[in-house]
């Protein structure tokens, strides 16, 4: 008698013990002189039933979780008699939150060994790069340009515009650089890829050499992610050794490598012309566009700079052809996004489909409203610069035009949930706060609006004269919207209207205080 | 992952410079170059700073200025243990503010600095990629998630040890 389990070594799963249940099942594996094989795989991404533990059986994966060390005895009774157990979720594919998913990018994404090369082409990897060697790069770009997809980092900036861009820039030598300095709160999908299904990444970025003509690509990963850069560097040894990397790519005429540089724990390198420099090995500081990275990039040379999800989503595009994707999705919001469901909220995770569900489906619905199982009081969409929805816009569909209409954006799509505990007033000089520490300081609006904005958001607390200051951080974000070099100080008043404009009552301190 | 439990050497300038000799092929080889001084001493000593400078042909004064520009690189060793606690917004709406107050009170230090006995160093952390099992730390390159007061207090005694 023998079992094939699956056990994830995504680091959601690590944190909340998936290697101490790895171990407890080689340990009783050993005692019962049972033949244990364990693939370690990325995570399906219900993280809420994390660690989540799948067998091998003749029906196909059987799924069970949150497993603790202390349940492994009575699990591998279960399993190996096939009898009933408490934590028993049936069959994986079967899941209703699993189901209900559209995964075209996450679609190996804890099912395969992220490590092998193997596994990834049985599971349908390689075969975009494969067609893209035999369109050649000209007619990739126009597959891209008519699957719609956009910049998945959160600018929503057409791929195939900025790929077509760079192609037919001129010079010998051309960067592709991967943005994987995925900063903002509540989103991990980077992360899960990385450490779920690396080779994915590294075709998506293959494709685009082969696409523009770049024979060197860069993956910028932030140092908040020490698996995530683990995980890569050892794929990128892999892919050379299997031939995913190097010379004639894909079977053209392109050679193609990559290299994994870790970040510093700067949020602000997340803007990509911010990460061009830390990359060349400066200060990250914002550069003022143009010239577009796409023009003079990385050393001054043409640059294709994506987000890891554009990449991601890239071999699907090519491999199934551009209406696969397009035919997926609403308005100009083509394909799938993978939702980051995170904070309060009973069922986190990775979900991935069609842009157009409404906000309040994903936070209600999907979602299962808060952890504590208090009320939902606010959503913040997009991370720390995104703006927060109360419960009076959850009729918003998850599209980016939609979002801007609604003076929000769906950014890198994390949904963080709150119960109603929360302080908006709080959360307001949080994004001032946050936003001070992680200037750049190469534009004023940024480095001093933003100190600004905190001591005035504390001057609410404890001066009379409310409207005024009010008036003021009004008054201070539009200078930041419309004054600074980048998003950072840019994007900073969307937090802070929405808290004023969607939750005023926060801002009217002595009431507030009475009522307590 | 580095481990603190051997602790950084003591600084080293030959051994500074065969750091640097090994990296500086590199395109754009200086935060690598910096990582790879702060994996060997515990931090960039200011004595680094010349060194690196003399290689790349560029002045101090750059260098000085990309060590101060990110968080990660120290000046100073830290504590023989590291806890990066996240402190943004998906693990504020779990709770993460009250859990900082609670390790500053129970350590007796303020998020940043180092215990008086050099055990550990507390630091601010925005966002680990652990959003769902909020709220989440990383001690000595360990991701932990779900925590509580109970949970953190049981790791720092673990890592007291």
């Amino acid at each position: 008698m023998s079992l094939r389990l699956f056990i994830p070594s995504d680091s959601g799963a690590l944190a909340v013990g998936a290697e101490q249940v790895a171990a407890a099942f080689v340990a009783a594996g050993n005692k019962r002189n049972l033949a244990l094989e364990i693939v370690r795989t990325g995570s399906r991404g219900l993280y809420w039933l994390e660690p989540m533990v799948e067998v091998a059986t003749p029906q196909g994966r059987v799924a069970y979780g949150p497993v603790e060390p202390g349940d492994v005895d009575g699990l591998l009774d279960a399993m190996t008699q096939q009898a009933p157990h408490r934590l028993a979720l049936g069959p994986t594919e079967d899941i209703p939150w699993l189901k209900r998913q559209t995964r075209l990018t996450f679609a190996r994404c804890g099912v395969t060994d992220p490590m092998s090369l193997d596994d990834y082409r049985a599971h349908g990897g390689l075969k975009g790069l494969a067609r893209a060697a035999s369109l050649g790069g000209k007619a990739s770009i126009e597959e891209i340009l008519q699957s719609g997809l956009r910049g998945r980092g959160g600018a929503g900036f057409p791929t195939g515009i900025k790929w077509r861009t760079v192609a037919e820039a001129p010079g010998a030598q051309k960067y592709i650089v991967c943005n994987a300095d995925e900063g903002d709160s509540g989103t991990f999908a980077d992360r899960m890829i990385m450490e779920g299904d690396p080779y994915l990444l590294i075709e998506g970025m293959a494709i685009a050499a082969l696409a523009v003509g770049a024979s060197k690509g860069f993956i910028y990963i932030r140092s908040e992610y020490p698996h995530a850069i683990a995980t890569m560097e050892r794929a990128i040894v892999a892919a050379r050794a299997g031939g995913l990397l190097g010379k004639a790519i894909g079977g053209s005429q392109q050679s193609f490598d990559l290299e994994v540089r870790a970040g510093a724990g700067s949020y602000v390198c997340g803007e990509e012309t911010s990460l061009l420099e830390s990359l060349e090995g400066k200060r990250g500081v914002v550069r003022a566009k143009p010239p577009l990275p796409a023009h003079q990039g990385l050393f001054g040379k043409p640059t294709v700079v994506n987000n890891v999800l554009s990449f991601a989503a890239v071999p699907f595009v090519l491999a199934e052809g551009a209406k696969a994707y397009a035919d997926f999705g609403m308005g100009r919001s083509r394909g799938t996004m993978p939702i980051q469901l995170a904070g309060n909220v009973r069922h986190g995770g990775l979900f991935e489909i069609a842009f157009g569900l409404t906000l309040g489906e994903i936070v209600d619905d999907i979602g299962g409203g808060t952890l504590t199982g208090r009320p939902v009081r606010a959503v913040q969409v997009g991370g720390p610069l995104g703006a927060y929805f109360p419960r009076a816009l959850f009729d918003t569909p998850f599209d980016y035009e939609a979002f801007a209409a609604r003076d929000g954006l769906v950014g890198h799509g994390g949904v963080v949930v709150f119960d109603d505990t929360v302080d908006m007033l709080k959360q307001a000089r949080f994004a001032f706060e946050f936003c001070s520490i992680e200037s750049c300081g190469k534009c004023t609006p940024c480095r001093i609006g933003s100190t600004r904005g905190v001591e005035t958001i504390d001057l609410i607390r404890t001066t009379d004269d409310r409207a005024s200051r009010i008036a003021l951080i009004k008054d201070l974000c539009n200078t930041m919207k419309f004054g600074s070099l980048c998003a950072l100080g840019g994007f900073v008043p969307y937090p802070v209207m929405s808290a004023l404009n969607h939750f005023p009552e926060d801002f009217d301190v002595p009431q507030r205080q009475a009522a307590e | 992952m580095t481990s603190q439990l051997t602790g950084p050497d003591a600084w080293d300038e030959a051994r500074a410079s065969d750091i640097i000799a090994e990296l500086q092929g590199l395109d754009g080889p200086l935060l690598p170059i910096l990582h790879a001084i702060q994996q060997a001493f515990g931090c960039v000593p200011e004595a680094a700073e010349p060194l690196i400078a003399a290689a790349l042909n560029i002045t101090r004064a750059e260098v000085h200025g990309v060590v101060t520009f990110y968080h990660d690189f120290r000046r100073e060793p830290a504590g023989r243990h590291v806890l990066k606690v996240c402190r943004a917004e998906a693990c504020q709406s779990m709770g993460a503010e009250a859990l900082v107050s609670h390790l500053e009170r129970s350590l007796g230090l303020r998020c940043g600095e180092t215990s008086a006995d050099g055990q550990i160093t507390v630091e601010a952390v925005y966002c680990l990629g652990l959003c769902a099992v909020a709220p989440s730390a990383l001690l000595d390159g360990v991701v932990v998630g779900r925590l509580n007061e109970r949970k953190l207090d049981t790791l720092m005694a673990e890592a007291k040890r």
